[in-house]
This record gives structure tokens, sequence and C-alpha cells, in this order.
């Protein structure tokens, strides 16, 4: 599945990040590396962007992002 | 200074939100100063300090999460590190969140720079149950290794020396190398070897670090070795035959599994080097996020602190002016006592110039305290964090329109509502990570409802639409808004299309208490960056402008009829007062040009004047001045040895001259009214007529308009001076003198000029600002032209449409309201290509 089909409070398990270019080295970047942990905090008050917990700290980002990143729910 | 003490150049660089500027203001204390990187808008601090006898200039790199080529801080920060090289980098981490910090370590440690990790925040890590092991790390990572508490000037000195001796030993500097592990080390050590028999690329770069960069495909580095090695094609050749090899085999890019080590070295280290101590699972953030990014809680709290920043910088800020503006003005008057002094009709250049220019700068400079609280604000939410969170719960909305979530806050500083001003809007773009949107945001800023446009609302609301003013307003003050969004739409799709676009990755940062020092220093820069930018600018449009209203000037005849008819006067006066009069002989000939400056003079400091005391004060004052001028403006009652005395020749002159004061105002203002319509800006109005006249625009309004250019709040004092009282003996509200000259103005002509007035093209500071933000001269006039063109095609609507379908202003107005929210809301759903690939 893909990030953005985590629902919130759910956690998961990055497997691989689908997005290439600057997208995808950015995820990288940022610590989408497979079998990095992430959990699903909460939806910004109009659903989108979603905001999450990954390698210790908070980061948000558009479902649009979130559904280049394959997961695995833990 | 002696030869040997040397000049040591130091980058610090680190990721966002590591507390990187505090470090950088740490190290140099007061001595900074702000650039741009060259051809960019990004801001570039040096500073320096003095250790050991040598110099430490230390540059603030911008704070960055990699080191890639994709954004404009990354190559901007990597270009600094690969061209000036530097001879220490100074890695500030953030102790609370050290594996994503260290990812950016490995990448500055893989260019063979000398590195020195400040481990900044280890007060808040503690408090989070982190212990680090600051030895250890040291020991991990082969760099120095110093613990920080920036914000508390903390770990100073320690910082400071340990920089000194890396760069005493820099010949010596080792590191670690990053074992990418088996499938790539063996790619990137023959890629190495290749590299390494070109001196031309190794002098410069690290092989290592090239060899990497090559292989993650970056196509910065590509062009690098293109422009310094001569077998650069041979090369190249081999790392994409290379990639497609991996790909093939691996079923992954190389960057992946780069980023992946990078991300596995780094969290080994933490493992090795951090205990978690008592662990707590919910920390101060959590919980305030609970409640400030809550579905309902919110955009309840947002639209609260938006309320507040507009009450206390806008409102309160502009009651700040009240208290400042007599400072400008007492400039203004002081300066004018330096130069030439009026003439009886007509003034020296020398003097309408200089105060032409001066009134042009005060005019801005008047907005300065808002400025100072804005800012002061701004930089409060962005200390705490707030500021993403703001980004967070707006982004859906702004994203429609092809802008960020970032965007609101230029927005509101360029009066969402109802008064603000473009000028820190366009500055405050800065912080739009994405180009496009920044872009958008810039172009839209000036299109809201600043300031100076204001008062020509409320002066045609007044005339036209009283019984519906608070309609109006709320009119006035969301169609601006609406328009814009689709404004930014459309300019998206259209003429910013090729603009790069950042995808919508934002860390939340945790909230921090801001420092004092840190807010008023950030406050106080932006302010004096923009008064000393503003004031040059102001200086040279004001007295472009000046010539623009002034020049050609009158004919002779004109001239010679404006002369002969102040004689005229002078001479009814003096025969008025008749020869025997005791003052004739004071106020003759070139005595009467003194006297009428002391009689301004004295009126000017009677105003406002409440107190007997202050109002002694000024008669004795003048008194000295001049005693026997003194005596007639005074009506020739004054007070000589104690004794009251009414002096019948005093009275009399003073009556006479009060009819002469008149009939020189009354000329002057004509002469000048006659001037402007003749100026070149007057012929542009009445050149413009033909086609403004479907906006409703005759050729006054035009001039108003066009003067409006340089400062808009000059609108409504250009009004004044056309629309000239035509009764003598009182002067009529400026309302009243347009609605007799203009018996012709509907609510129609009103709501067209109100239109335009609300998209009128920003003024010349802003213009100016909009070509720094946007580092182009082309996106400047693109700024200056495309509102004109907009405002038109919004005012023909609403005059010409209205008055074909006979609509009244009120019914005018609804249905432009109407078709304007259905065309943005039909903006929001046109789908923009998604930038994904």
């Amino acid at each position: 599945m893909t990030l953005d089909e985590v629902k919130i409070g759910g956690e998961c398990s990055v497997e691989d990040v689908f997005a290439d270019g600057a997208l995808g080295q950015r995820l990288l970047d940022m610590g989408f590396v497979p079998g990095t942990r992430i959990k699903i905090i909460r939806n910004a008050p109009l659903v989108d962007p979603v905001e999450i917990f990954i390698k210790g700290y908070f980061l948000s980002l558009r479902h649009a992002e979130a559904k280049t990143v394959e997961v695995v729910l833990l | 200074m002696s030869e040997k003490f040397k000049e040591i150049l130091v980058a610090v660089a680190g990721q966002p939100n590591s507390g990187k500027s505090t470090i950088f203001n740490l190290l140099t204390g007061a001595r900074q100063h702000v650039a741009n990187y060259p051809g960019v808008t990004v801001e570039k601090k040096i500073g320096s300090f003095r250790l050991n006898g040598d110099k430490v200039v230390v540059v603030d790199l911008p704070g960055t999460y990699s080191l890639t080529s994709y954004t404009q801080e990354e190559r901007i920060a990597r270009d600094f590190l690969l061209l000036e090289r530097p001879e220490v980098v100074v890695d500030v981490v953030d102790a609370s969140n050290l594996e994503r910090n260290l990812y950016l370590t490995f990448q500055l440690i893989e260019m063979g720079l000398p590195l020195v990790l400040d481990l900044n925040m280890v007060d808040v890590a503690g408090r989070r149950g982190f212990e680090i092991n600051v030895k250890e790390l040291s020991l991990q990572l082969a760099i120095p290794v110093v613990s920080t508490i920036g914000n508390r000037g903390k770990g100073k000195n320690e910082l400071r020396q340990t920089i000194h001796s890396t760069y005493r030993n820099k010949q010596k500097f080792t590191s670690i190398r990053l074992d990418y592990g088996e499938n790539l080390e063996l790619i990137l050590m023959s890629l190495e070897k290749e590299l390494s028999q070109d001196p031309r690329l190794t002098e410069h770069y690290s092989s290592r670090w090239l060899a990497v960069r090559l292989l993650e495909g970056d196509s910065e580095v590509q062009r690098l070795v293109r422009q310094q090695s001569q077998k650069a094609e041979y090369i190249l050749n081999k790392v994409k035959q290379q990639r497609k090899h991996f790909i093939a085999k691996h079923k992954k890019a190389p960057e992946k599994i780069i980023a992946q080590q990078r991300y596995r070295a780094a969290g080994k280290i933490v493992e090795k080097c951090v205990k978690r101590t008592n662990a707590i699972s919910k920390t101060l953030t959590d919980r305030i996020d609970k409640i400030v990014c809550d579905r309902f809680l919110g955009p309840i709290i947002l639209a609260a602190i938006i309320y507040g920043m507009y009450q206390l910088a806008i409102v309160q800020g502009y009651k700040l002016t009240e208290y400042t503006w007599p400072l400008l003005a007492g400039f203004r008057n002081f300066v004018a006592l330096f130069l030439p002094s009026e003439g009886f009709i007509c003034d020296p250049i020398l003097r309408a110039m200089p105060l032409g220019v001066i009134d042009g700068v005060i005019a801005v400079l008047n907005y300065v305290p808002i400025f100072v609280i804005l800012f002061a604000l701004i930089a409060i939410l962005e200390d705490t964090g707030y500021m993403a969170r703001m980004a967070f719960i707006l982004d859906r909305v702004f994203r429609c329109f092809g802008l960020h979530g970032h965007s609101v806050l230029p927005l509101i500083l360029g009066g969402v509502c109802v008064g603000g001003c473009a000028i820190p809007g366009v500055m405050a773009c800065r912080g739009i990570k994405d180009e496009k949107a920044r872009m958008a945001t810039i172009l839209i800023v000036p299109l809201m409802n600043c300031m100076a446009k204001i008062p020509l609302y409320v002066l045609l609301i007044g005339m036209f639409f009283a019984k519906q003013k608070a309609l109006m307003m709320f009119f006035i003050s969301t169609i601006t808004i609406i328009i814009a969004l689709a404004a930014a739409k459309i300019l998206n799709l259209t003429v910013l299309r090729k603009k790069e676009s950042a995808p919508f990755i934002l860390e939340m940062p945790a909230y921090h208490l801001p420092t004092f020092g840190g807010v008023m220093r950030r406050c106080v820069e932006r302010v004096w960056l923009f008064v000393k930018k503003i004031i040059t600018v102001v200086i040279v449009v004001a007295a472009i402008v000046y010539a623009l209203i002034s020049y050609p000037g009158l004919n002779k005849d004109r001239t010679v009829y404006y002369e002969s008819q102040a004689n005229q006067a002078i001479q009814i006066f003096y025969k008025k007062i008749g020869d025997d009069n005791l003052y004739t002989k004071l106020v003759a000939e070139s005595q009467l040009m003194k006297f009428t400056t002391y009689w301004e003079d004295y009126k000017k400091a009677k105003i406002g004047v409440k107190t007997k005391q202050a109002k002694e004060t000024i008669g004795q004052k003048f008194f000295n001045k001049n005693p026997d001028f003194f005596k007639i403006v005074k009506r020739g009652k004054y007070e000589l040895e104690g004794k009251k005395i009414v002096d019948k020749d005093a009275a009399k002159v003073e009556k006479a001259y009060k009819k002469l004061s008149k009939t020189r105002k009354k000329l002057r203002r004509e002469k000048r009214e006659e001037t402007i319509a003749s100026s070149y800006l007057g012929r542009a109005g009445h050149f413009l007529e033909p086609v403004t006249k479907f906006a409703g625009f005759n050729w006054r309004v035009n001039i108003a308009l066009l003067s409006s250019f340089a400062a808009k709040e000059s609108s409504v004092a250009t009004l004044g001076s056309i629309y000239q009282s035509s009764s003598e003996e009182k002067e009529a509200r400026l309302e009243e003198r347009i609605k007799q000259t203009e018996q012709g103005w509907t609510p129609l002509h009103a709501l067209g000029l109100i239109l335009f007035m609300a998209m009128y093209p920003p003024c010349i500071p802003t213009l100016f600002m909009i070509k720094l933000e946007a580092a182009s001269l082309k996106w400047m006039l693109f700024a200056a032209v495309y509102p004109i063109i907009l405002g038109f095609v919004m005012a023909v609507l609403v005059f010409s449409g209205g008055n074909l379908l006979g609509f009244s202003g009120l019914q005018a107005m609804v249905v432009f309201y109407i078709i304007a929210i259905a065309v943005t809301t039909v903006m929001a759903f046109i789908k923009r290509r998604t930038e994904l690939t």
C-alpha cells in the first residue's frame, strides 16, 4: 500500500519511494529509506496535507506526495 | 597588523531548524552584514571575530537538509563550499534530531573540507531524554565535536577555539569514509581512479565526492566535470553505463542505496552515542500541536493570530505614526529653512524640488513604525515554529490557486482585509520555498488593499455610497483577495508555467520560545534593509514625478498673466494702506516678501497651539524676530512696557494684507493647477481620455491616477489640487468640489474608479522590492503592467457594462461580485499538471 492510505494513528515501514527527480531525492533526504518507521499523526483541518512522525521528527507532506511512498503496515 | 596574522574563511552549514543562525550570531556578535548571493535573493550573512590575532570571517550558508542540486539553497550552499573553499566548515547539528542531521554531516565530510561538528541545543535534547556521548561521537566521525546551547551563549569560546585549532591542523585533517556497501563501492572505486587521473579535477574537488555525486545522477556535477575535464565525455559515458547496469541488476537507482546507506550509518552512530534516559511519551510540542492543528480549533486560532497581527501592526502601528509624523514633518520644515525662500507666486526650483522629494520620502518613512511591529511579529512567528503550522493548515486552500501554505503571511501583510503594505508583503515571500508559488505570491501581493489605497475608497464611498457604507467596505475588502486568487491561478497556468515547483515537504519543528535579542536583531535588520533601499529609490522617483507634473511649464503669456495679476493685487494692497501709514516703508518692495514669509511662519507656528503659555512663547519668539512685523500680525493690539496699545496703522496693514494673502494663495493654486494640466503628465491624462472614458475616467481622474504611481496616498491630494475650490470665500470640502465639477458622475463612475484603484499597480518602492525579490527587471515590469490591464478591464466591465444594462451602482457591484466568485471557483478546480516526475 502507499503512505497516503495509512489511517491516522497507524504505523508503517517504508518499502520504497516511487518518485524520482526532485521529489524522490527530497523524500530520500528526509529519511524515507527502506525500513524507516513512520507514524501517521494527523491530517490538516482541510484533510490535506498530512503530518507524520519519521526518524524522530515531525513532517508534513501532501497526499499526492505521500502516494509515491510504498509502505507496509506494522 | 603584522603579516603573520591570517584571515580565515569559515562557513556555517546545517539543516533548517538546527539553530544555525543563532550559532552564527554567537560566533560573530554584532560584527556582521547582510548581502545577497550573486544573482539570487537568498540572504548571505557575513560576520567576523578575532581570535589569537587572526581574523575569522564567518559566512552563514542557507539551511539545507542535503547538498544535491535540486533546490536553490542547496546549490548555493554547495557552490560556496566548492568555489570559495572555506578553510573550516562548522556543521550545526540539532542534538535532539541527530540521525537526520548526520545525513548532511556525511555529505560535508565527503566534500573533504576540514569540519567541526557543533552539537547544538543539547539542553533541549537533554530535556527530551537524549544523553549524547560527545567523545564517542567525535571518535565515530573522526572530527572535533563541540556541544553548545546557542540561544544561551554556551560553548562559544570552545567552538571558536576548536575552529581555530582545526584551521591550524587543516593539512592533517582526515575523517571517516562512509561505506556505501560492496555493490556500490566497486563502482565508486573505479570511478574515483578514473577521476583522480585528471589533476584539474582533483585539484579542486575530492574525487570521492565527485564519484558519489556522479553516480547519484547529479546534473550540476556532470556540468562541472564537462567544464573542467578534457575526458569528460568518456567519464560521463562510463557513469551512465554503470548507472544503467546498477539499476538493471538491483532494480534500484544508486541514489536510493546511497541515501539508505547514509541513514544506516547515521542510525548506527546514534545507537552508539545516544542513550535514551527518561523517554517522555508526549512532548510539549505534541500537546500544543494537538490544539493548534486541530480540525476545528486550528483555523480559529489561526484566524485569531492573523487578526491579532493586523490589530497590533496595522491598527496600533498606524496610531504610532501619529507620534512619529510630527518628527518627520519637523525634519521637512528644518530642511526648508536652508532652502531659498518662497516666491510671491512662483517658488524657486531649488526650493520646490527638494521639498517635493522630501515629501515623497517621509510619506514612505511614515510607515516605519508599522514595519517595526510587523517584522518583530513575523520574527516571533518564525522563531516559535508557528509559521510551519500556518502553512500546514492553509496549504489546501492556497494550493488550488497555485500558491503555497506560506503565501498567507505575505498576503496578510499586503492587506488582505483593509490596510497593509505591499513592501513587507513582497519581502515576506522569501519564506516560500516553492519558486513557482513564490513568484505568484509576489505578483499578487500588490493587488491587496494597502493603506495608501484607502483614502480614495473612503472619499468615493462617502460621496456615492453613503447609505451602503458597510456593504461597500465589505465588498472592497473581500473582492481583492477573490480576484487575486484567480489572478494567481491564471499566472500559474501561463507566464509562470515553466518556473520550478517544489514539493510540499515541510518539517514541523519543535516549538521554541523566541529570544528577545534574536527577534529584535531580525526586526532591526529588516527595517534597516527597507529604509536603506527604499529611500534611495524614492528620492529618484519623487524627483522624476516632480519634473513630470511641473514641466514643460506655462507658456510666456500665462506666466506674464499671473505676474500681472499678482502685481495688481500688490498695488491694491499699497493703495489700501496709503502712503501716510507708519508701516508702509516697512512692507515696501523687497520687504513685502520678507513679511509674507514671516506671516506664513507665524500662522504655521500657531496651528494646534492651545495653552496660553505656549501662545505667549510663540509671541515672544516672533516679537524677537521682528517687532514691527509682530505688531502687524497681532492686528495692532499688543503690549508695550506693560501698556496695552491699539495701533490703528498696524491694524489697517493687517486687514489689507489678509486680502492680499488670499489672492496670492488663489493665484498660486490656479497656476499650479494649470501647470499640472499642461504638464507632461497632464497631457498624458488628456491623451488617454478617449480610451479611459470607457472606464468612466476623464482626464482629471487620469492625472490623479497617473500621479499616484509614485505613491498612491497622493491620489486624493492630487484630486484635491485638480478640483480647486471655485468659491473664493469658503474652502469647500473635496467631496463637494468634485461634485460641483463633475455634475454627471454616477455611482458607476465611482465603482469603476474604486475597482481600478484596488488593482492599482504597485508603487515604485514595491516595484523595486519586486525587482530585488524576483531578481529580474522583466518581472518587475510585468508586475507593473498586468494590474493596469486587469484593473482597466474590470473598470470597463463595471462602468460600460453597468451603463449598458442600466444597473445602479449597487446592482453592478453585486453582479460583479458574483461573477468574480464564480470565476475564482472555476479557477480553483482547474487542475495543474502534477509535477511529480
